[in-house]
């Protein structure tokens, strides 16, 4: 049974990096540009098809992966010159309105390209075996995706840490219009920074290709919970994404799994049945109302002036 | 503005509208055409239009438009829309009306105009007892049918320990409860998960340690796909049989390829049958839409045709609705279905056949292949309760 628990971590922590790779850039944005994207999805989703058309055709994951994340990063390149350039000094419901249209039109772009259809999407050969960790079978596949995340979150801990650019974008987070007066370009740093963010989200959508059925409209399930990772961590931190990543994971996973057995020792089998996977779909949204009442800012915020 | 233009429109507008010599069919579909499941909504339209093209655009000899409206899969569009093709519209019929929650929504509606209505995506329970009424068909199933089939399939093979798993929805406890019925082995466990959940690595972690000889699941579109990658990247299929409804169709099956190799499944029809009909309609579907047919597309299909004979019955005179509905429902001995025998029960619901299917490799190809008929012309178990209305 304890092995059982070791396998329920493993899942929660796959799934929280999985979030974590959508949380990190929507937060930069939101917490940095003072954006709010809701077509972050959106990306996921074209970071899915890319991956997956690119797979398609070449045969190779590692490859479907780099083509993901270059062409969500050239997607997102030209959606920030485009469109969100334009809304910055705009209200947060100007931001919201934009996004929305923006999810619309990619979720009919993709059915008018690729059909109704879900795509076929396979796990890389290499990957493609359940190991064995403590008389457990798992999937090679989800180490891999939780070895990814963590490797994103070291390589974002020195992005922002450790070089300049990391070093312009906390500037930019506290104070950009002194930042643009010291003579940076601003809005260069901006469509970067937009641009990541959409690399970030098409990387996951790569991963979660083999696991999830690629189709129209994938992205705002997700999408949900990656406001909820970015709210309980604290607008514009990264790290506070992380953690709050994992811990959604968790709870979520947890939940999922242990509620309706808990339920069934203090209810009838009927109730638990029917409570219990209603309860486990709220918990993130409890987890969350629990974090705004005690600490509005976020459990990590990020730090400020 | 001319003046003299807009009354000429206007009066031939009249003239074609209200002159009853016209003799024309109008056929109102609806269904989810746009969103996640508007593939099922397009393969049942499709199903539609190949039938009646092949009938030269006519229903029963009289020319017939086709009204096609999108109900989102969202109750209140459905009504929007359904009100639209009765009041408006006038149509003759209305084919498809989505998911069961659409069709419940609708269905006042449907029954106070009189107008015939063919559900080609469901046949639900409130429908089929008491509940019956004259003018509302089902071409597809009754919700119990395919879970049932899976049913009896498991006690055919003797499989003594079920796992059963299905979103937390009032058709994932009617599957389930329709498994149930006619399965007479230990249940293991019933787990139900939120709608819409896209991983089910926690639930499959469950699933491996319950010792269950083998998992029954009904997941429809996006998280029957999800369902079946995850379980074959946790090493599950072929340790494990899987037994599914409206999980692994043609609907789904093109995403999942040889992934799905070895899933069994319920179903009233597929794609590999081997009746002429069927043959037939399959090598149409795929030669005009370069798709293999689901069988939601067989469902739009056989609608068409019935239509067709019922028209032929009343001689294109739809104008009597409950005639109209008297002759729907005994035409279907006049028609050819793509999936073997069919008749109307007294609850208009379906009397068929519901077979086993199980997803097999052929040469690099992945085909359902038809393993037998646990429920051969089955009848539900609620026709007795429907006062032949």
């Amino acid at each position: 049974m304890n092995n059982l628990l070791l396998v329920q971590v493993l899942n929660g922590l796959q799934y929280g990096v999985l979030l974590f790779l959508l949380a990190a850039g929507l937060t930069l944005v939101f917490g940095i540009m003072s954006f709010v994207n809701l077509a972050h999805g959106s990306l996921y989703m074209m970071g899915a098809y890319a991956a997956a058309v690119a797979a398609n055709l070449t045969g190779s994951f590692v490859v479907s992966v780099f083509v993901a994340v270059l062409v969500t990063g050239v997607l997102g390149m030209v959606l920030e010159l485009a469109v969100v350039s334009r809304l910055y000094r705009r209200d947060h419901l100007d931001h919201v309105l934009a996004t929305f249209g923006l999810i619309l039109f990619f979720n009919e772009l993709v059915r008018m390209i690729w059909g109704s259809q879900p795509l076929f999407v396979q796990v890389p050969e290499f990957l493609g075996d359940a190991v064995t960790i403590l008389g457990f079978t798992y999937p090679a596949y989800r180490l891999a995706i939780i070895g990814v995340g963590l490797f994103v979150a070291v390589g974002s801990y020195f992005l922002i840490h450790k070089t300049r650019m990391g070093m312009l974008i906390r500037a930019g987070s506290v104070n950009p219009a002194m930042v643009a007066a010291l003579g940076v370009n601003i809005r260069l740093l901006n469509a970067a920074l937009f641009a990541l963010g959409a690399m970030l989200a098409g990387l996951a959508g790569a991963m979660a290709g083999p696991i999830v059925s690629v189709q129209s409209g994938m992205g705002e399930p997700v999408l949900i919970t990656t406001l909820i990772v970015i709210v309980i961590g604290g607008i514009g931190s990264v790290a506070g994404a992380f953690y709050a990543a994992l811990i959604v994971g968790l709870v979520d996973t947890m939940g999922r799994v242990y509620l309706s057995l808990a339920l069934r020792q203090i209810t009838e089998r009927s109730i638990a049945d029917a409570a219990g996977p209603a309860l486990a779909s709220m918990l993130v949204y409890l987890l969350m109302a629990c974090v705004l009442a005690w600490r509005p800012q976020g459990l990590f915020p990020a730090k400020r002036g | 503005m001319n003046f003299r233009y807009l009354f000429l429109s206007c009066a031939v507008a009249t003239a074609f509208g209200a002159s009853p010599a016209m003799a024309e069919i109008k056929i109102g579909f609806t269904g989810a055409l746009s969103g996640p499941a508007a593939g099922l909504g397009q393969d049942q339209y499709d199903g539609f239009m190949l039938a009646l093209e092949k009938l030269g655009g006519t229903l029963g000899g009289q020319q017939t438009t086709v009204i096609k409206e999108d109900d989102q899969l969202k109750p209140e569009v459905g009504l929007q829309v359904v009100r639209k093709l009765i009041e408006k519209d006038r149509v003759d019929a209305i084919v498809g009306l989505g998911f069961t929650n659409v069709l419940m929504a609708v269905l006042p509606q449907i029954v106070q105009s009189g107008t015939v209505a063919l559900a080609t995506n469901s046949g639900p329970l409130a429908l089929s007892g008491a509940g019956c009424k004259a003018n509302v068909f089902s071409l597809a199933w009754q919700s119990d049918g395919p879970a049932e089939a899976m049913g009896v399939f498991a006690q055919q093979k003797n499989i003594g320990k079920v796992y059963l798993m299905a979103p937390n929805y009032q058709a994932g406890k009617e599957m389930l409860s329709g498994f149930k019925r006619f399965y007479k082995g230990k249940v293991v466990d019933e787990v139900y998960t939120p709608l819409n959940q896209a991983d089910y690595s926690a639930e499959i972690a469950q699933l491996q340690a319950s010792g269950a000889d083998a998992v029954f699941v009904f997941y429809p579109g996006g998280m029957g796909i999800n369902f079946v990658k995850q379980m074959r990247q946790a090493g599950m299929m072929g340790k494990m049989p899987l037994m599914s409804v409206f999980t692994v169709d043609g609907t789904t099956l093109p995403a999942l390829k040889g992934l799905a190799e070895g899933v069994i499944a319920g179903a009233m029809w597929d794609a590999s049958m081997e009746n002429p009909a069927g043959r037939k309609f399959a090598y149409d579907f795929v030669k005009k839409y370069n798709r293999t047919p689901s069988l939601y597309a067989a469902a739009g299909y056989d609608s068409a045709n019935l239509l067709n004979a019922a028209v032929l019955k009343v001689k294109g005179k739809t104008s009597d609705k409950a005639a109209f509905a008297a002759a729907v429902k005994t035409a279907d001995k006049e028609f050819t279905s793509v999936r073997g025998p069919f008749r109307f029960n007294v609850n208009n619901m379906p009397i068929q056949n519901y077979y086993a299917f199980q997803a097999t490799k052929v040469g690099d190809q992945i085909e359902m292949k038809q393993l037998g008929i646990p429920l051969p012309e089955h009848k539900d178990a609620y026709y007795t309760a429907c006062k032949g209305k």
